[in-house]
């Protein structure tokens, strides 16, 4: 019997790699992805274009403008010399944001008492909007309370001290970067899986593997483990890049992470073979991959945060084993997370692998027309 | 084209629409997928944070604590659990039950009657950092209330120099659907495009058929344009469905015209239908060209597009290579003319971009076709 799963696991492996285009699309793809996903997926902001329309000529303006200028995460794009260039600059995106100081802003100040700002942000991406807000806010406490000390104001009784656990600097490039690794591991094993059963069906070389000696159970793992195989060995190398590259700090055990990616890859490649078996053209087994992948990618917590979705949708997700990984994958990079913490997120994600690939094989004989 | 051309064309129009009739997934892509993904989308994406599960350490109560508590309980934002220590808050957060933990220590009150300042420790969970950033700021608020209303009631006024007040132009209220759908518009559109093509000239190849037809009087072009038409009609019918969701069910305004926003979508359209062509024509088999469709179109146009991610942050060379992604044009078209209104600069310029596109795509279809004949 292994002698035969063999065969056909080298067969699959052939199929997959034998000609140079087939070996470039698994390697070169996923890399390249790999690198400019990693740059570009960012909640931070930096550089963001801005504009000032300062009406008031004394000193307070004048400093509260420099610490902005002196911020990387700023850059000033025009001076406004009226009320009339707000609205255009917004409107055509030259700029995201727009300060707006009156004219009795330092005269304010100077007698003790507070002067107003007006902040007008470009709300079209309202997440954007929300983290150049808290930029601004960011700035404009720390210009106030060194006024504040300077000057002689009363200090508040109570003081605000923030510390944050696991990622002090908030970068989100250590959330983003590990949760592209399971996207392109996802990515990678539906690539190898969701169209094999669904060429052979189309070509009808899949009647007369049925035919052979060959029980189904044999043919799925003939089709699973060329799956598991590659989807294990591009996973370690996203993984190299990412800890070599981009500097995630990888805190936890790499069994922890392993078996949480062996179970995913698994959970996938189960998803996979169902779709391209369900399929009887390439076409709907694309179709299907699609079905599944961007659902999967979107509802798994990657840029949203599943606390923030409907409660239906909630209890939708736990049937994505993406969401699963996503969390595994960062608590063992972030948090040095170990076996015992991450245990009921291991399982679903077996159940998934183990019940897909089981219909699947089902579907193999069922389909027969 | 002379009229032998046209009725040529319209033969091909009429094969492809039967082959489409004939395999419901053609069909099922443009109506079932984009109505499908949008609703679940549409519910389920937000990046609004509500009820956030915050975990409040009070080691000794007071008036003071308990006021400040009360705050946070009747609060939108969060839903307060007490602990009663913080060791065992911790433990909450590690199995994250709880996005954060205020802590107000012993000494809080007798700090705060001595004048202060008397330390409120909060403690975040930065693994998601936008998250952690939102909440942060929501705390801020709550906290900053607390403090001018018990400043007040001891008789003293509390001000800080510097008083901000914001505007959110285009969307006051801040809800994230109002951008994330038109910009899933846009990924939803390029997954169509692509799906609809990606398959359809691999296939010919693949079967041979291709050359039975080049062997015909028919054009290259023809070819091309028999494929186009029926394809182009099903995409549209998606992108007015797609419209439809996100004004009726989705409840995003809709400021700018409706057809600027139809003209736009039937030039991504095109391009987007010329990229499935082009992998089509590049990819030897199906089989590679689903592949490359599945690696090119979802995630570049989910991360690259700025649809959630702001282009302007991303490193110069990244922002370069978001030219090449088609959705990027779309994405800024959408979002303008769904919440801002019809914006010509923005809309003349990304037009532009994505006709040169389309004219490329068919340009390098025309070209490799040719070349796969030599």
């Amino acid at each position: 019997m292994w002698g035969r799963i063999r065969a056909l696991v080298i067969k699959e492996l052939l199929a997959l790699l034998k000609d140079k285009t087939s070996r470039l699309m698994l390697i070169g793809p996923p890399l390249f992805q790999l690198l400019i996903f990693s740059y570009a997926a960012t909640f931070d902001l930096n550089q963001v274009p801005y504009a000032v329309y300062n009406q008031d000529r004394g000193t307070a303006s004048r400093e509260l403008l420099a610490s902005f200028q002196g911020s990387p995460a700023f850059k000033l794009k025009a001076t406004l010399d009226h009320l009339g260039q707000v609205a255009p600059a917004i409107d055509k995106r030259e700029v995201l944001l727009v300060i707006n100081i009156p004219p009795d802003f330092s005269r304010q100040l100077l007698r003790g008492k507070p002067g107003d700002l007006q902040v007008l942000i470009d709300g079209r991406n309202s997440n954007t909007a929300m983290v150049l807000l808290s930029y601004v806010r960011t700035i404009v406490t720390t210009f106030s309370a060194k006024w504040a000390a300077d000057h002689g104001w009363p200090s508040p009784p109570a003081e605000l001290k923030v510390r944050t656990w696991f990622n002090p600097n908030l970068e989100s490039r250590w959330f983003i970067v590990p949760g592209i690794v399971g996207l392109l591991t996802l990515v990678v094993a539906l690539v190898v899986t969701a169209l094999t059963v669904a060429r052979e069906r189309e070509n009808g070389t899949f009647d007369q593997l049925l035919v052979t000696p060959l029980h189904p159970a044999e043919i799925l793992l003939g089709k699973a483990l060329p799956g598991i195989l590659i989807g294990l060995a591009e996973g370690s190398i996203i993984i190299l890049v990412a800890v070599k590259a981009f500097e995630v700090p990888l805190l936890g055990s790499l069994g922890a992470l392993y078996l949480g990616m062996g179970l995913f890859i698994l959970s996938a490649v189960g998803v996979g073979l169902m779709i391209s078996s369900i399929a009887v053209t390439q076409q709907q087994a694309l179709l299907g991959a699609f079905l599944f992948l961007v659902p999967a990618v979107i509802l798994s917590g990657f840029a949203t945060p599943i606390a923030n979705m409907p409660v239906l949708v909630q209890k939708f997700t736990l049937l994505n084993p993406l969401r699963y990984f996503l969390v595994i994958i960062r608590s063992v990079f972030l948090e040095g997370a170990d076996l015992e913490l991450l245990l009921p997120l291991y399982w679903p994600m077996a159940v998934i692998g183990v019940v897909t690939l089981i219909i699947a094989g089902w579907l193999f004989r069922r389909r027969l027309y | 084209m002379n009229g032998g051309g046209w009725r040529r064309v319209k033969g091909l129009v009429r094969k492809e629409a039967l082959q489409i009739m004939r395999d419901p997934s053609s069909i099922a892509i443009a109506f079932v997928l984009p109505a499908l993904l949008l609703f679940i989308f549409g519910y389920g994406v937000s990046l609004d944070a509500k009820r956030v599960p915050l975990a409040l350490v009070v080691e000794k109560s007071s008036p003071a604590a308990s006021s400040l508590t009360a705050d946070f309980y009747e609060s939108q934002w969060f839903r307060p659990v007490r602990y009663g220590h913080i060791q065992a808050a911790q433990e909450a957060m590690r199995h994250r039950r709880v996005e954060g933990i205020l802590w107000l220590r012993s000494n809080f009150a007798s700090r705060l009657f001595t004048g202060g300042p008397a330390p409120i420790g909060l403690i975040l969970n930065g693994v998601d950092g936008n998250t952690a950033r939102i909440v942060a700021g929501y705390v801020d608020g709550v906290w900053s209330n607390w403090l001018v209303r018990y400043a007040a009631a001891q008789g003293r006024q509390l001000s800080l120099p510097v008083n901000v007040e914001q505007r959110i132009w285009f969307n006051p209220e801040v809800r994230s659907t109002n951008f994330l759908v038109p910009g899933l518009i846009a990924v939803i559109m390029t997954l169509i495009g692509a799906l609809l093509t990606s398959m359809v000239v691999a296939r010919e190849w693949e079967r041979g058929t291709m050359e039975a037809l080049l062997v015909t009087p028919v054009r290259l072009r023809e070819i091309l344009l028999g494929k186009l038409v029926p394809y182009f009609c099903l995409g549209m019918g998606g992108q007015i469905l797609s419209v439809a969701m996100a004004v009726y069910l989705f409840e995003v305004p809709l400021r700018g015209s409706l057809a600027v926003l139809m003209g736009v979508s039937s030039l991504f359209l095109l391009a987007a239908l010329g990229m499935g062509l082009l992998i089509s024509t590049v990819a030897h088999n199906q089989f590679i060209a689903g592949q490359l469709a599945i690696f090119t179109t979802f995630l570049p146009a989910f991360i690259l597009s700025g649809f959630i991610f702001d282009i302007g942050s991303m490193p110069g060379w990244v922002q370069t290579i978001t030219h090449a992604i088609a959705a990027r044009y779309f994405v800024a078209v959408l979002q303008s003319v769904f919440l801002a209104g019809d914006i010509w600069p923005v809309i003349w310029l990304n037009s532009l971009a994505l006709a040169i596109m389309a004219a490329i795509f068919f340009a390098l279809v025309r070209l490799r076709s040719r070349k796969r004949l030599e």
